[in-house]
């Protein structure tokens, strides 16, 4: 479950303190300017340490949108507080009329002197409940041919009047996501990154970005891990679930598929380290890496039997006294995490269109 | 083979699809599952009402006669609408202990009031530690003056938390079961929601002394009535479970036709055309084998026991896939707790949970 925005910024101040918030980061903006191999390494050792997961939007997304096609002054303005967390982002791409058709996005910001002025909706936006900063992919202009043509990356400050964040409660029951209003909110020209109408060739760096980001092998082996360290204990003074053959059957045949796709991502990192273009088999790391997520919370929900059941979300959070829990270790919230992560396989653009991706432009069909 | 439903068969499919969607919108749904006691107190006085509470009960009993067919029609359709009420834990699980062990004195005293609505039952089946194995019980009852002394901890209680009336199993020549009253000291309850949007408790019981009114039938005939209630809740849960499979289904072949992306319904497009034709024949295949099933236990038949599990694999299974598709297909729709899809996707995991998962009733079927 997710942390509260409080204990989200005292862990990622903590990586800043250490210098390695910026562990994407080129140096001269205060990164550690690592090799793919290093990054590589420390994101395994978060997740074998069993680290909370660094929210992307700030430090992996538009951190590094402006580094690379912002102006010297939005460089200035934005990059030292992102790298600090002292700044909260979210990402406004999907709208309720477009989801996995994203270049049909509606929202407008028209001109008006040194401003846009926007107007639209935005849906699905992650922790937009905490957000200062909103990075946008607006309409400029509806001119052009191709629909992505007239689509620019714009920055909005939350606090701006006209700006409205609506909860969407997900069927795990947690709040998580959000629908965020534009009602002629007057956005400073200023706050446009990069040229006019290019936004979605920034905005394609980023979706690129986030189907390598949620691959998370190492989190899903961890979490393997503990599953079968649970299960080799009695529960409860059950017999131990390691005595089922098939359960423990189920849990090595994900873990060969784990190493597959942990051989595929390191296959990916040597070609690019060799200075090669990625090759065909990065883009299955996305679907596949959710697949092998959603496998994982499948079998904690077998492991949990009848513990499966009670929903007691004052237990979620780290600090809940172990002696009041209901249910154990993976039983906690093996449901409530199972339903939430359904979300895996269609946010960041659907295993649908990864496959549509991987039958375009890798087989040729 | 005839499938074809008697008079008060289709009477009784009719009302009750009649009360589910004139009655039950999911707004309403959402209602019950939200108030104190996890349903709504008038709804459930209306199946009372209308006679359901007392669908499988004997005449003599103040019931209409029902058996698995009758039950398979109501939980279909309370499937499709999502009843949140406990009909599962009042007439199915504890009714049906009631049903074959109590005496005319207890029936007076405990059955009557369940289907009159004015008591909540629970039937304690499971315990901390044994998973879907019935027989694994460490509750006791010890002899103790002209009554017994009863100790031991129970899981995940359906309606336990709301129940005047626990039925609790324990070890007492053989297994025995005893109808033990929520408020008798050295009972404990902690009540919680489910993730369905019901109810449950673990309950401890610490030198619990009831008189000897309270023990059903006779000593050592638990285990045997257990498993007989909890093969008829495994075919209740999967008639709901089919009704589910089946709204699910319509839900997203509906939603597909309207949802348009790239400049299409989405139902065009033909990789999704076939999911949904394959959760179309999965629910198919779970509606067939779900009247075999039934059809089955309601004739007494020898592999009565063996469809119990098979229907309870294919609702494991294809019921999980259907859930999922569904989800996947309504993209964050799926997600919301505002719509509705999500909140079937939940019942039916638990249903997959419940009295035996997939691999646990496979199991029984390899044997």
């Amino acid at each position: 479950m997710p942390l509260s925005r409080e204990h989200q910024q005292r862990f990622q101040k903590a990586l800043y303190a250490r210098g390695w918030a910026g562990y994407n980061w080129p140096v001269e903006y205060g990164g550690t300017g690592w090799s793919l191999v290093q990054k590589y390494l420390f994101q395994k050792e978060m997740a074998d340490a069993n680290m909370p997961a660094i929210v992307p939007f700030g430090l992996g997304m538009v951190g590094p949108i402006i580094y690379t096609y912002g102006s010297a002054e939005q460089k200035q303005r934005f990059l030292p507080d992102i790298l600090a967390s002292n700044t909260w982002w979210c990402q406004g791409y999907s709208e309720p009329g477009s989801g996995s058709d994203l270049a049909s996005l509606k929202t407008r910001a028209e001109r008006d002197g040194d401003h846009y002025i926007v107007n639209g909706t935005k849906t699905w936006t992650t922790l937009a409940q905490h957000a200062d900063w909103i990075f946008c992919l607006v309409r400029t202009s509806s001119d052009s041919a191709r629909r992505q043509d007239g689509i620019s990356f714009l920055l909005v400050d939350m606090a701006t009047p006209g700006v409205s964040v609506r909860p969407i409660i997900t069927i795990d029951g947690s709040h998580e996501i959000n629908e965020v209003h534009f009602d002629a909110v007057r956005v400073p020209r200023d706050n446009l990154v990069g040229e006019e109408g290019k936004g979605w060739t920034y905005g394609k760096v980023l979706l690129q970005h986030e189907r390598t980001g949620t691959a998370g092998v190492a989190r899903t082996q961890y979490r393997l891990r503990e599953l079968r360290a649970q299960a080799g204990r009695s529960v409860r003074g059950a017999a131990p679930l390691s005595n089922d053959a098939n359960f423990m059957r189920k849990i090595a045949a994900v873990e060969v598929e784990l190493k597959a796709l942990e051989y595929t991502e390191l296959r990916t990192l040597a070609a690019v380290t060799s200075g090669k273009a990625p090759g065909a088999e990065s883009s299955i790391l996305k679907f596949k890496g959710t697949e092998l997520q959603q496998a994982v919370d499948e079998l904690y929900l077998e492991a949990a039997g009848y513990y499966a059941l009670p929903y007691v979300p004052e237990q979620y959070v780290y600090d809940f006294p172990d002696q009041d829990r209901v249910g154990e270790g993976v039983e906690t919230d093996a449901a409530p995490r199972y339903f939430n992560f359904r979300k895996a396989s269609i946010y960041g653009g659907s295993n649908e269109i990864q496959k549509n991706i991987i039958a375009k432009h890798v087989l040729g069909l | 083979m005839d499938f074809s439903l008697n008079e008060f068969q289709a009477m009784l499919s009719d009302s009750v699809a009649k009360f589910v969607s004139n009655e039950y919108d999911f707004e309403t749904r959402q209602a019950s599952a939200a108030a104190p006691r996890g349903f709504n107190d008038a709804i459930w006085q209306n199946f009372c009402d209308l006679g359901w509470t007392a669908l499988p009960f004997s005449e003599a009993e103040g019931g209409l006669d029902g058996g698995p067919i009758e039950t398979m029609l109501l939980m279909q359709h309370f499937g499709r609408g999502l009843v949140v009420e406990p009909y599962l834990a009042n007439i199915v699980l504890a009714g049906g202990v009631l049903r074959r062990l109590a005496s005319d004195t207890q029936k007076s005293r405990w059955l009557a009031p369940i289907i009159a609505g004015e008591l909540q039952a629970a039937l304690a089946f499971a315990e901390p530690q044994s998973r879907y194995d019935i027989g694994d019980i460490g509750t006791t009852a010890t002899r103790d003056a002209d009554g017994w002394l009863i100790n031991g901890s129970k899981a995940v209680v359906l309606n336990g938390g709301n129940a005047e009336l626990l039925i609790i199993p324990a070890v007492l020549d053989g297994v025995s079961l005893f109808a033990v009253a929520a408020d008798t000291d050295g009972v404990t309850r902690r009540r919680y929601s489910t993730v369905d949007g019901a109810t449950a408790a673990e309950i401890t019981l610490r030198n619990v002394r009831v008189d000897s009114g309270a023990l059903l039938g006779t000593a050592g005939d638990g285990l045997a009535t257990l498993e007989a209630v909890l093969d008829e809740a495994i075919l209740a849960v999967c008639a709901e479970g089919v009704g589910i499979m089946q709204a699910l289904t319509e839900k997203t072949v509906e939603y597909s036709k309207n949802r348009v992306q790239f400049g299409v319904p989405i139902g065009s497009f033909q990789a999704l055309q076939h999911r949904m034709v394959d959760m179309f024949t999965a629910t198919e295949q779970s509606y067939s084998l779900l009247l075999w099933a039934t059809m089955a236990s309601a004739a007494a038949a020898d592999d009565a026991k063996r469809a119990v599990s098979a229907i309870k694999y294919q609702i494991g299974t294809a019921g999980k896939r259907v859930g999922q598709e569904a989800v996947q297909l309504h993209g964050g729709m799926g997600m919301s707790w505002e719509f509705d899809v999500g909140h079937y996707f939940k019942r039916l995991t638990v249903i997959g949970q419940l009295f035996g998962n997939a691999d646990w009733h496979l199991d029984r079927l390899a044997q």
